[in-house]
């Protein structure tokens, strides 16, 4: 104690001083409602930046996890979407409530291998017969469509991408709607090539190209690409147009598998019909 | 010694006079406030005990605080410099020390001497005063500048008011 008090006594200038300031502060803080208001405005400023900072380097760790959310509720959310639901014509009488009915399901896929360098290109995915995947079903994502389920295991399912000899898309021009089939060249994994689009439509480079109604497979109106260029071969009456794919390949992760719920009513009417012939 | 006292509460007063009458009232824009009351701090006599420095200085802070309603602030930058005013002295003490009965004024230790001793006191002065009123690190250079104006004017005043001040003792 006697020590404390030699050392106070000792440095009191400095004390002094520390006291006076304090007292200074306390009488700033106390007076002025600017200065009081924030002081602890201030503290909280820094306070918040500190939790703030410590936030930003958290959310990394949860960010695989907030993502597959996040995938899940688009999947969700474009089943209730409006492009999901095919209009129900009814002669008599129309209400709201019933005049559209579900056609299309989307689950949300994560690719967990997948190949652009090859002619015939397939894609993995996650989810497979526990989840409901059968082949032929469409893979699409947010930009544009990938491709179609070709095989199914349990857990897993392979999809026929795009970028496949074996593909064909039957796609049309968004603004006119003439459709003609969609093939991958093998060259550009950025390029597709339409066919048989009549040369009386007036084609623009930058128009959209669309899946068109006719695929069983795939919903209307899911974006393909752009058109690049087109040519008209000589001998021939179509231009064949270059389309650059507004899918990204080489960076696919999630993407959306989309299921047709009356796809099994169609094919069954129209093998009907076939066989009747 | 009596003399001695007799004059710094002489000045103190006339001081802060001319601070809150004059200057107070002079509107020089948003980046121009002298204050010309710490030259009280300033030119207090060597032999000033520390305690009664700091003393004297939070007194005239807070006379000035009382008129400009602005409870502390000055006084806090006064205090502050008074801490900060021996390790200042020591930093520009002349080789064999100061001489006794001197004061730290111009007439006793010549125009560069006072420069640099005054101008850091004031600048820390201004530069407390300024950020405590300011309270925030958003406008950090705007108040630097003001800081910075506000000295040169300080210290200006200061010298100026220092050859009118002790022209009697030379002629003495």
């Amino acid at each position: 104690m006697r020590n404390l008090i030699t050392f106070i006594w000792k440095n009191y200038f400095f004390f002094l001083f520390l006291l006076m300031e304090v007292l200074c502060i306390y009488l700033i803080v106390q007076n002025n409602y600017f200065q009081k208001a924030s002081f602890v405005n201030s503290s909280n400023q820094v306070s918040a930046m500190i939790l703030k900072a410590s936030a930003y380097v958290e959310e990394y760790f949860y960010l695989k996890n907030e993502n597959e959310k996040l995938a899940k509720e688009n999947a969700e959310l474009r089943t209730h979407s409006f492009v999901s639901f095919a209009k129900i014509v009814n002669d008599e009488y129309l209400v709201n409530d019933t005049s559209f009915h579900q056609k299309y399901t989307y689950t949300s896929a994560n690719a967990v291998n997948n190949s652009t360098n090859r002619r015939n290109n397939y894609l993995t995915l996650d989810k497979g017969t526990k989840q409901g995947i059968k082949n032929n079903m469409a893979v699409i994502t947010s930009t544009g469509i990938v491709g179609q389920v070709k095989d199914v295991s349990e857990n897993f399912c392979t999809v026929m991408s795009l970028l496949n000899s074996k593909t064909t898309i039957s796609s049309k021009i968004k603004k006119d709607g003439s459709y003609g089939p969609l093939t991958w060249d093998g060259e550009d994994f950025g390029y597709a090539t339409l066919h048989d689009i009549p040369t009386h439509v007036q084609l623009k480079k930058g128009d959209a190209i669309v899946t068109s109604a006719y695929s069983l497979t795939f919903p209307e109106n899911i974006m393909i690409g752009t058109v690049e260029s087109f040519v008209r071969k000589s001998g021939e009456y179509f231009f064949t147009v270059r389309v650059k794919l507004s899918t990204e390949f080489k960076k696919l992760s999630h993407v959306y598998i989309v299921t047709n719920i009356l796809k099994q009513e169609q094919e069954e009417l129209e093998k009907k019909s076939e066989s009747d012939k | 010694m009596l003399n001695e006292i007799l004059r710094n509460i002489f000045r103190f007063c006339l001081l802060v006079c001319i601070q809150v009458l004059i200057i107070k009232n002079i509107e020089l824009g948003r980046f121009i406030n002298p204050f010309i009351y710490v030259l009280f701090i300033i030119v207090l006599p060597f032999e000033t005990p520390k305690w009664l420095l700091l003393f004297s200085a939070f007194t005239i802070g807070i006379t000035i605080d009382m008129f400009y309603d602005t409870a502390g602030m000055h006084a806090a930058a006064c205090v502050f410099i008074a801490y900060l005013r021996p390790g200042v002295l020591k930093l520009f003490s002349p080789r064999d020390g100061y001489e006794f009965g001197t004061q730290p004024t111009i007439q006793y230790l010549g125009i560069p001497w006072f420069l640099s001793y005054s101008s850091i006191l004031i600048v820390l002065h201004h530069l407390i005063l300024f950020y405590i009123e300011v309270f925030r690190f958003s406008e950090f250079f705007s108040t630097f500048l003001r800081v910075i104006i506000s000295s040169i004017f300080t210290i200006l005043l200061v010298v100026i008011s220092q050859y009118l001040f002790n022209r009697k003792k030379e002629q003495e």
